[in-house]
């Protein structure tokens, strides 16, 4: 798992959907969806990543706006699943 | 169904007349196959590539009148010629053939460029005046047949095609970068406008007379809907009645050919109407192509079998596979001539081959009823954002959302609050006269971000929105919001893609003619008069359509929700089986040297692409536009058609 949540999350929206816009612009509480970043595929993608790189698994009335719609809010769901689940965080 | 070429003025280049038409034509050759034929005089001429559909033995073109003194070139079908043809007869023309070409050189003669508006028909053609010295180019209304022109020095040279237009020297084929703007927001450039720099389209319903070195170019019809206040009470059953009969005589007319005709069965409702007219009205004999995918997500071959036993017809069917799009999509793009973001011409363009290699020129298809009628799911969007809107707090109105795309995966499977944030794009606009299309620009123009600097630069503030909004007719304001979405849809979306890129462009590749009841002009006159109440009523789209033809149908087809022609998207272009040219042609270097799209970017849409199974409407629109207009780059503007011997042209 990656030593800093953020820093990966941010990582991913880097290469998943922002081409072209600096990286750097994007604050961690800058909404996905506002910003245009992200599409129905791109929720898709968003849980796929959480779930592959963090070991969580991300149940389908989590796929919030509230729960994934910044870097803070997907490192803070991501932080609530793995405190809640110190198994998997090992795995 | 022919190719058309010709010259207004001094031959460019010196050459003899004779060989530019030759050249022009040879471009076009895959048009009309059957016969070339030539024309020209002191200050004009006229080609003609030949596709024999109607009088085999004596339709030939450029064809005259009695004493010479006018000459037409012409690609497409004048339907109610026999009605003309009487008429004029009437009138003391002299008929030598029994085609619809010679129709026109009577027409014309009786009534001058204003012959158009007795045609029933999709056309494209020139006429050659001597006399008056004047070219009149003349295209139908809805914008089946395409024509193109451009001016070298101050000779006007047109063609069918673009292609035929660079065979002439002194055309160049350069990027045009507010056209490839247009396309990645509206998905085609908005006419006369073409991928080209200096060479125009002659918009759908336009006539263009060049005579006293003056080039004047006027609609002589134009799409018009009912005003929004306009509560005259329509006759359900009667508007029924005549929907049905008018359908009817538009495919009986359209049915007039010396060769067999067939039919594209997509098994939606459309097409299924179109092929159950010919069977329940005329005696022709029935014979069906289809096209089926690898994957249930895209393949309708269910319907269409429902449809085949329902109407025993004879059927013929084409699988065609990610890999075959992947091949022959560089093919596509030289017919298209223009950038694409989706395959699916590529699919279409298999199928006009099947239609072809079974012998038929000619197919009657239902292109144009989700346009005319109101098929199409962005109609709804539109109407269930506008009743959300009203009440934009409101939890139970976004419900509705629920009910569109449902052939959408990944669309329909999104939890509730996800679907209203992508739905709530310009909620806040519901006055804004392109509020049912601002969704669709929008996703669209996030191709944008991948433009180079150079481009960038090239297109500075241009909108193309705005621009496209100073072009609004001015009874616009007054329609209905349904029959303004209608009208984006039908007089742009239609002529500039629908019709050309998955129309005339990759049927034509192969010889083959389409052929669209739901496009006769009184079809869509009759439907522009309707309520809106009876095309979109409630949440059923085609109200009126299923209502008049639901009889002809197997209950399952009359019933079935809209469900729209698409084919895979970059899947076709990554994996083991990939085509070698999609590394090529997106490469850094090539990226460089072609110069419109930025490589960093690029690169990491190639890289997610070639990574993740997971690509979205947005990263495959980007793909597909990129790779095409990478294509088209290396097609026509490094080596112009017309730099290439002949023969060397005649073998890509």
């Amino acid at each position: 798992m990656p030593a800093n949540v953020e820093t990966a999350i941010r990582k991913f929206i880097a290469h998943s959907f922002m081409y072209r816009e600096g990286v750097d612009s994007l604050k961690d509480t800058d909404s996905l969806l506002d910003k245009g970043l992200i599409d129905s595929t791109g929720v898709l993608e968003l849980v796929f990543f959480v779930e592959s790189t963090f070991g969580v698994k991300v149940n389908d009335d989590e796929v919030l706006p509230e729960n994934l719609d910044s870097i803070e809010r997907i490192a803070s769901l991501i932080q609530r699943k793995l405190a809640a689940s110190p198994a998997t965080c090992v795995a | 169904m022919c190719g058309i070429v010709g010259y207004f003025g001094a031959v460019p280049g010196g050459l003899p007349a004779r060989t530019l038409l030759e050249r022009m034509t040879q471009q076009i050759i895959h048009r009309g196959p059957d016969e070339q034929g030539i024309h020209s005089d002191h200050g004009g001429g006229l080609g003609h590539a030949r596709l024999s559909i109607i009088d085999l033995s004596s339709g030939q073109q450029p064809m005259t009148n009695e004493d010479e003194s006018i000459w037409v070139t012409f690609n497409g079908e004048i339907f109610n010629y026999v009605e003309l043809n009487e008429q004029l007869a009437r009138r003391g023309h002299k008929f030598r053939t029994k085609s619809d070409t010679e129709t026109i050189l009577h027409q014309y003669e009786e009534d001058g460029r204003d012959c158009v508006k007795a045609f029933n028909g999709d056309f494209a053609f020139a006429i050659w005046d001597k006399k008056a010295h004047r070219l009149m180019l003349a295209r139908d209304r809805m914008g089946v047949r395409p024509v193109y022109y451009t001016f070298v020095g101050k000779t006007l040279v047109f063609a069918s095609e673009m292609k035929a237009l660079l065979a002439v020297p002194g055309v160049e084929a350069e990027f045009d970068p507010i056209a490839i703007d247009q396309v990645f927001t509206f998905w085609f450039p908005l006419p006369p406008r073409t991928t080209f720099k200096g060479i125009f389209e002659l918009p759908p319903g336009h006539v263009l007379v060049a005579e006293d070195g003056r080039v004047d170019v006027k609609p002589y019809w134009r799409l018009t809907y009912r005003d929004r206040d306009d509560l005259a009470p329509v006759d359900e059953e009667a508007a029924s009645e005549e929907l049905h009969d008018l359908l009817v005589d538009a495919t009986r007319i359209r049915l007039r050919a010396d060769v067999p005709v067939g039919a594209y069965l997509s098994g939606g409702l459309d097409s299924s109407v179109t092929t159950a007219l010919i069977r329940n009205f005329t005696s022709s004999p029935l014979r069906t192509f289809s096209v089926n995918f690898e994957s249930a997500e895209f393949d309708e071959s269910e319907y269409q079998m429902e449809m085949v036993r329902a109407l025993g017809t004879d059927h013929s069917s084409i699988l065609c596979t990610r890999q075959d799009i992947g091949r022959v999509f560089p093919d596509v793009i030289y017919h298209t001539e223009r950038p694409i973001i989706r395959t699916a011409p590529a699919p279409l363009y298999q199928l006009a081959k099947l239609a072809r290699e079974n012998g038929f020129k000619v197919v009657m298809t239902g292109e144009g009823a989700d346009e005319v009628l109101a098929g199409y799911d962005i109609f709804k969007e539109a109407k269930i954002r506008r009743f959300w809107a009203r009440q934009a707090g409101s939890h139970r109105r976004p419900v509705l959302l629920r009910q569109l795309y449902p052939y959408l995966v990944g669309l329909s499977g999104q939890p509730q609050p996800y679907l209203e944030a992508f739905f709530r794009a310009g909620l806040d606009k519901p006055d804004h006269p392109f509020f049912s299309h601002l969704p669709r620009w929008g996703m669209t123009s996030r191709i944008k971000q991948f433009y180079s600097a150079a481009l960038r630069c090239d297109v500075g503030d241009y909108n193309a929105v705005e621009d496209l909004r100073s072009r609004m007719p001015e009874d616009y304001g007054r329609w209905h919001p349904l029959s303004q979405a209608q009208y984006l849809e039908a007089g742009y979306l239609l002529p500039g893609y629908i019709l050309s890129s998955q129309g005339d462009r990759v049927a034509m590749a192969h010889a083959v003619e389409g052929r669209f009841p739901f496009l006769d002009h009184r079809v869509v006159e009759f439907a522009g008069r309707l309520p809106p109440r009876l095309k979109l009523r409630g949440l059923v789209e085609k109200y009126l359509l299923r209502k008049c033809m639901g009889r002809y149908l197997p209950e399952t087809i009359a019933r079935r929700p809209k469900q729209p022609y698409r084919a895979p998207d970059s899947a076709c272009f990554f994996g083991s089986d990939a085509p070698d040219y999609v590394a090529e042609q997106l490469s850094p270097q090539r990226l460089t040297e072609v110069g419109l799209f930025d490589p960093d970017a690029t690169g990491r849409l190639v890289h997610k692409c070639r990574s993740t199974g997971v690509i979205g409407f947005r990263d495959n629109m980007a793909l597909m536009g990129l790779l095409s207009v990478q294509l088209l780059q290396e097609r026509f503007v490094a080596t112009p058609a017309g730099k290439l011997p002949i023969d060397a042209a005649l073998s890509v």
